[in-house]
């Protein structure tokens, strides 16, 4: 039996979600600038509820980003002192393949496009195709003006369904792009429910790290405008 | 009680293990500010990113230094604030996650209170009653400290903190960041006759410092010897000279002041600038007649640490203070509203 946990703060959004096997129990909440008051508590309750303590759990989980760079690392640091003190691996997952997955099993898109408001007019952006609940990036995570964003060329054609608060700027998305996208929800946030799927996929092919090298992955790395 | 004391509030990681029987047992330190000195300041998000490389492998390495497992952990104190937000968070939430994991107790504490109790990890600490002076680059305070959370605030810079004035001044005199000891350093060489720089507020009563003039004065001084073309390296490290005697003749007269004012016979002086060895000597020789005793941290406890973070937290924690499931990270919190032990 693989016992697993996984914590996402990396939106507007706090979640929490247990996999036990294959079953997906969890907890999601719209929390505003309330992750540090809600994170443990939600983490309780979602062990409560299933009766695990945490001594069970095989292996933890977190959003890495991209996504508000405070958010990623209230999650990385309470998964990564959670997981060191379990002596247990952790595993980082992109929250834009969540995304993607969470899109996939709702809505049966077979092609999603997440997208992140990345603020300074850019976004956190990516192109996945989903069979099975397999999700298969087309392409590097990408923080770029919208404007600026294109699909690979093998993509001509397919049409894509787009996802995430990204959406929100989609009038400045090339035509082209606009043209691929045939529905998009732009209310959808990261969901730990669809992480923690992703890190058992992860996990059965021995995905885990040691808790100090699941750092966050932020894209944009360019974070002072002082020259070098 | 062992506890392990988290610090991420600005540029240094710090991590240490104290036992309220045994003392410190282990402390390790990194500094950031290699990274932060090509921006010529620190930078907050590169601060954050870095605490969450560094912090985990830090405990490890206290663990291993102190020959303990993490079954000998008691309790967790963290830096909740004053601080930059992202860096108090990297601490608050790892904090957190390992009470958890441990099930032990976990406290979010006041990084100015760890620098005022610094002085208790040394072999000789001093006892309650004490006035402190808090002069760091982010604070310059005198605080009446009858007990544990039991503090006074009698004055306080109402501009500039004097290591920022030190920052500034070797900024102006083209030394590179962070420019405290270094203007010290070029100091050594300056006469202190040449020129005489104002100590500002020391001529009307109160316990109040104000360093932006004293800055003033030093960018007038140099704009006036660069026009007249005599700002040679001499005349810079007269420069410095005089405006370290003025920073450092300022502090003195403000803490004797504050020593009359509450009949105390102890100071401790502690932060950043407390590691300034003529601030040291000065006050010393201003103090020691009037047989008052001067207490300071050991040098690598002047700066930011996290074996002050881990005396504040055991002392809160063993009267059974401790942390709800909020993760704290306060970035304004006056050493005011501090109160002892709330179990």
């Amino acid at each position: 039996m693989t016992t697993l946990l996984a914590l996402d703060a990396s939106s507007t959004a706090c979640s929490v979600a247990l996999w036990q096997d294959g079953k997906v129990t969890g907890a999601f909440e719209y929390a505003p600038r309330e992750h540090t008051r809600r994170l443990m508590p939600m983490i309780d309750d979602v062990l409560a509820e299933a009766d695990v303590s945490l001594a069970e759990l095989d292996a933890l989980a977190y959003g890495r980003g991209p996504g508000s760079f405070t958010g990623i690392r209230i999650a990385a640091g309470t998964a990564q002192g959670l997981a060191y003190g379990l002596e247990r691996p952790l595993i980082p997952v992109s929250t834009l393949q969540a995304m993607a997955l969470g899109t996939h099993r709702q809505h049966g898109a077979q092609l999603v496009i997440p997208a992140f408001d990345a603020r300074m007019s850019e976004l956190y952006i990516c192109a996945y195709r989903c069979e099975n609940d397999q999700v298969t990036a087309l392409m590097d995570e990408q923080v770029i003006a919208p404007e600026a964003f294109i699909l690979p060329s093998a993509c001509e054609g397919e049409r894509f369904m787009g996802v995430g608060s990204g959406w929100m700027l989609a009038s400045s998305l090339s035509q082209t792009i606009r043209d691929a996208v045939s529905r998009s929800l732009p209310e959808q946030e990261p969901d730990a429910a669809d992480i923690v799927r992703l890190a058992a996929a992860m996990f059965a092919a021995g995905g885990g790290l040691a808790p100090h090298e699941a750092i966050p992955v932020y894209l944009r790395d360019k974070v002072t405008s002082r020259p070098k | 009680m062992r506890v392990l004391g988290i610090e991420t509030s600005c540029d240094e990681t710090g991590v240490a293990l104290y036992d309220t029987e045994h003392g410190l047992l282990a402390d390790a330190l990194h500094s950031q500010i290699a990274m932060h000195a090509e921006y010529g300041g620190v930078v907050p998000e590169l601060a954050s990113r870095d605490h969450v490389r560094k912090l985990l492998p830090m405990i490890e390495q206290v663990l291993k230094q102190a020959e303990l497992s993490r079954a000998d952990i008691d309790g967790i104190a963290y830096t909740a604030g004053p601080g930059l937000v992202g860096a108090l968070m990297v601490g608050a939430s790892t904090a957190h996650g390992l009470a958890k994991a441990w099930k032990i107790p976990v406290l979010g504490v006041h990084h100015m209170e760890g620098h005022l109790l610094a002085p208790m990890l040394e072999d000789e600490p001093p006892e309650y009653p004490f006035v402190a002076l808090l002069v760091s680059g982010g604070h310059t305070q005198l605080v009446e400290v009858k007990g544990l959370g039991q503090y006074k605030l009698l004055g306080e810079s109402v501009d500039d903190a004097a290591g920022e004035a030190f920052d500034k001044t070797a900024k102006m005199l083209g030394l590179p960041y962070p420019g405290g000891p270094q203007v010290a350093k070029l100091a050594e060489q300056g006469n202190p006759t040449r020129f005489r720089f104002p100590r500002p507020m020391t001529d009307r009563p109160g316990l109040d410092f104000s360093f932006s003039g004293l800055k003033t004065h030093t960018l007038t001084t140099l704009n006036q010897l660069k026009a007249a073309g005599t700002l040679d390296d001499q005349a810079r490290a007269d420069i410095a000279r005089a405006f370290e005697d003025a920073t450092i003749d300022t502090l003195t007269i403000k803490c004797r002041r504050a020593l009359e004012q509450t009949g105390l016979k102890r100071l401790v002086v502690a932060g950043g600038v407390s590691a300034n060895v003529r601030l040291r000597e000065r006050l010393c020789e201003a103090l020691a007649k009037r047989n008052i005793k001067t207490y300071y941290p050991r040098g690598r406890f002047c700066t930011d640490n996290g074996a002050m973070i881990a005396y504040v937290g055991a002392q809160r924690l063993v009267a059974g203070e401790h942390d709800d499931s909020t993760m704290r990270a306060t970035p304004r919190w006056p050493i005011k509203d501090l109160v002892p032990p709330q179990s």
